[in-house]
């Protein structure tokens, strides 16, 4: 009895959050609607948990409320929300404020709108300290260039010197975790801290939130859509759908076996897998021929270096590279938007004026484009009928009834319901129907060749496969050849037939896609390859043990001649 | 007890106009269709008192004959007569109705403030749209040309204008349009610039839409609600433009009633305490006030604002 109540006690000390039956309601059409529909979550002192879900499954209004906040137009109706004793909902405002930041801190997805740009990023490190007096001004300061240290930022004395602007993304995403830690906090939320950034940034944020988290032993609530992440942070994963918990178990119990059919579904979800296709005839004249092309915004700087690459018939070919490659510049150079400095891009044949200006209908209607964000790919204030009948009446001509019919083939053709959508607005549409239409116009024009440009990386991953399998069908259905943008590599692997691999506006690789997954491969596809999370919990850990070997050795090579 | 007496009337006029305010929201809701309807029961009491104002002065400009007693400039008997049950507001300096000319003066000075905004619009907008959307060169000289008349004070700018052309309404309508399209230019430009950089106008581009498509389908709807926010601000200037100019004897020309020049023709009588003189301003005050009112519910709905 006594052993009993002691281990109670124990479990008591440990515990640092304690949120019961959360219910959030929100505010829509004049009407409340619930957010959060009753979800139980605890966590203990230097424990990491990580909240899985889509977006609007309610994870980060659920982070949120664990530090008693509520959006604009969101109220917590029910429930209590715990921190190490005390009932948050019930202090005041005063003393709500002196926790959060002090011992509550939270990291959001984009540190870019997250930073003050009128200041250094010391002065922004040493304000919470300051405010909450924990610390004095020269003692925070140096607290900031350890932690910079510690993280490995570039020459971490003078970092906190420069503006949030003079910082890559990463970077900054790093100096915003630092922030979190100023005081020391007991409990940091990340919200989706890795989502905007590049496979090999992703890497270092990770590595620096998982060691700081250790070190200091601070509990962690980590959000986020993607699981091979959430599986190298977390040590207890929760699954949300629809503001309501599907599952909860520790992270290699949830990897090896989830229970739930949802989980299940999400675990499988990068199953869809295009057979390559045979590499095409030397005979073959391809769709799209970019032939040496040098182009740059500026005089001075080339974005693109001497890039070529073939497009065929039929064919997928994924250009991959991280931000700054210049695999957007390249799009825009077959488009015309950007007309090169040197080279030339052929179709079927036939070269292309370099100005979009310049080109012929016909051959504005046979390249088209899929964007990446459909929020402004699609003007707000057009209907579905409208935007997708744009293209085809001016392309093809149609009009009246045969227009209409035609608008509502395609809408079929992307499987939606055409009564149902063919009078809304995109703002009435989700995201990934959004993306739809985007597709939808662009097949309208009944072109040859479409450039799809990051379209699945804004959208979940559920819905990512879907729009995927999508465009795979119709490119078997109207012949279609696609240029693929993208920097995840997973989507490449469902999608492409060949890869070209950029850095620095130049083609580091390009190879057929089975080719090009098996080693050797080039230093920086070997960079990019490895960098992928994997399913595994400990993947990060062995990634970075073998990379420091590796570096290790490099030295020890270079210092002993 | 006068003090009590105005404070008093004071309190029924507020009460009075909140009143008549909700019952013009429960009218218009019931007047119009389902989904318009479902817009307007948004709208905040000052909004519908803005509206019912607005409504009010339109029926006075469109039935003057009907509603006014005598002739817009029929001299009726001695100056400056008190008021009377005959002479609703007395008479002014020529013994002119001053009731009936405030009624042809919504008429006048409201219709012509509303041809000058909506002609300042239609070449502002125009203009900064094409110059948003081209960019370089052209956008360069519009913007420098625009921004050498928006130099010049235009009060003065436009007293010189009209002291060269004349002051017939004609050029009246022309000169203060084309200062006031000088600002609608530089917001239509501003809101524009911030749209033509967005996908779905390079989508547009590529599919090779013309200027004039991408002007109108493409922009324009995107950038309405600042714009239409903005259009009733800039009706209050020129109205309060022509009112100023009527003041100074270089607007509507007399016997043409309007409210500016009647300030001046019975300012004499404010020094004998009679207000008189006032209550063609207070009518363009209250105009004001009411666009004001309706042109802020618009703008928190544009800006999509949560309360």
């Amino acid at each position: 009895m006594k052993q009993h109540l002691l281990t109670k006690i124990n479990a008591m000390k440990q515990r640092l959050l304690t949120m019961e039956n959360i219910h959030i309601q929100g505010k829509s059409d004049e009407q409340w609607v619930d957010i959060i529909k009753g979800v139980d979550l605890y966590l203990n002192r230097g424990e990491v948990l990580g909240l899985i879900g889509e977006s609007g499954a309610g994870k980060s209004t659920l982070g949120l409320a664990a530090m008693g906040f509520c959006r604009d137009g969101c109220v917590i109706s029910e429930g209590s929300v715990h921190f190490d004793g005390k009932d948050l909902l019930a202090l005041s405002r005063e003393d709500i404020r002196q926790l959060r930041g002090n011992r509550i801190a939270y990291v959001a997805q984009s540190a870019a709108a997250s930073f003050n740009p009128a200041h250094k990023l010391i002065d922004q490190f040493c304000e919470a300290p300051h405010l909450h007096n924990v610390m004095g001004r020269k003692e925070s300061e140096a607290y900031a260039r350890k932690l910079y240290k510690r993280i490995n930022l570039p020459s971490p004395e003078t970092f906190g010197l420069r503006y949030p602007h003079e910082v890559s993304g990463g970077q900054l995403q790093r100096a915003m975790t630092a922030m979190a830690l100023s005081c020391r906090p007991d409990l940091i939320i990340f919200d989706e801290p890795t989502t905007a950034l590049d496979v090999t940034t992703q890497i270092e944020v990770l590595a620096a939130i998982k060691d700081i988290v250790k070190e200091f032993n601070t509990a962690a609530i980590y959000i986020s859509h993607d699981l091979a992440v959430v599986a190298q942070m977390a040590d207890r994963i929760q699954v949300l759908l629809k503001g309501e918990e599907v599952e909860q178990a520790p992270t290699k119990l949830m990897l090896k076996a989830p229970k739930k059919a949802y989980t299940k579904s999400l675990w499988a979800v990068r199953e869809h897998a295009r057979i390559e296709q045979p590499a095409p005839k030397k005979t073959d004249t391809p769709v799209i021929s970019i032939r040496q092309v040098t182009a740059g915004y500026t005089s001075q700087q080339d974005v693109l270096k001497n890039v070529s690459f073939d497009i065929h018939k039929k064919r997928t070919i994924a250009v991959v590279g991280e931000s700054g490659s210049g695999k957007s510049t390249a799009a825009r150079v077959v488009t015309g938007l950007l007309p090169p400095r040197q080279g030339s891009i052929v179709f079927d044949g036939a070269e292309l004026p370099a100005d979009y200006q310049k080109r012929s209908r016909d051959q504005l209607r046979q390249i088209q484009m899929i964007y990446q964000m459909a929020d402004t790919a699609l003007n707000p204030k057009l209907r579905i009928r409208d935007l997708i009948a744009r293209p085809a009446s001016m392309y093809l001509g149609l009009s009246g009834r045969a227009l209409d019919e035609r608008v509502r083939a395609l809408l079929a053709m992307i499987e939606l319901e055409p009564d149902q959508y063919i009078d809304r607005l995109p703002s009435e549409l989700s995201g990934g129907q959004k993306q739809r239409i985007g597709i939808a116009r662009a097949i309208a024009a009944e072109p040859s060749f479409i450039i799809c440009d990051e379209v699945t990386s804004a959208l979940d991953q559920l819905v990512a496969e879907e729009i995927l399998k999508l465009l795979d069908r119709l490119q078997s259905e109207l012949a279609l050849s696609y240029m693929f943008i993208t920097h995840d590599l997973a989507t490449v692997r469902a999608i492409a037939d060949r890869v070209v691999v950029m850095k620095d506006g130049a083609v580091v690789e390009q190879d057929g896609k089975s080719k090009l997954f098996k080693p050797p491969h080039h230093p920086y596809t070997e960079l990019l390859l490895s960098s992928v999370p994997e399913m595994d919990a400990e993947w990060l850990d062995r990634l970075l043990i073998a990379r420091t070997k590796k570096r290790a050795k490099k030295r020890g090579r270079k210092a002993k001649p | 007890m006068l003090y009590l007496q105005t404070f008093l009337g004071f309190c029924i006029t507020i009460i009075a106009s909140i009143i008549a305010a909700w019952l013009f929201r429960v009218l218009l809701v019931r007047l119009v269709g389902h989904s318009t309807a479902k817009f307007i029961r948004t709208a905040p009491l000052t909004a519908s008192f803005g509206m019912l104002v607005i409504c009010m002065y339109i029926l006075c400009a469109i039935f003057a004959p009907l509603i006014a007693p005598y002739g817009e400039a029929e001299i009726l008997g001695g100056g400056f007569e008190p008021w009377s049950s005959t002479h609703l507001l007395g008479t002014d300096n020529l013994g002119r109705d001053v009731f009936t000319r405030l009624i042809y003066g919504a008429r006048n000075t409201v219709g012509i403030a509303f041809l000058i905004t909506a002609l300042a619009f239609f070449v502002g907008t125009l203009l900064g749209l094409y110059a948003a959307l081209k960019g370089g060169i052209i956008d360069q000289i519009t913007s420098r040309l625009v921004d050498v008349l928006m130099a010049i004070p235009s009060l003065i700018f436009s007293l010189l204008m009209l002291t060269i052309f004349g002051t017939s309404v004609l050029s009246l309508v022309i000169v203060i349009a084309a200062i006031d399209s000088t600002r609608v230019f530089r917001i239509a430009r501003a809101v524009a610039l911030t749209i033509v950089h967005l996908d779905y106008i390079e989508a547009a581009k590529l599919r090779g839409e013309r200027t004039r498509y991408l002007i109108t389908r493409e922009i324009l709807p995107n950038a309405l609600a600042p714009l239409a926010a903005e259009f009733g601000l800039r009706f209050c200037f020129v109205f309060l433009m022509i009112s100023a100019l009527s003041f100074l004897g270089l607007g509507l020309q007399p016997p043409t009633a309007d409210w500016g020049s009647m300030v001046r023709d019975n300012a004499d009588l404010i020094s004998f305490g009679d207000i008189t003189p006032l209550i063609p301003a207070g009518a363009i005050a209250l105009l004001t006030i009411a666009v004001n009112f309706v042109v802020d519910w618009f703008l928190h709905k544009a800006s999509g604002l949560k309360d």
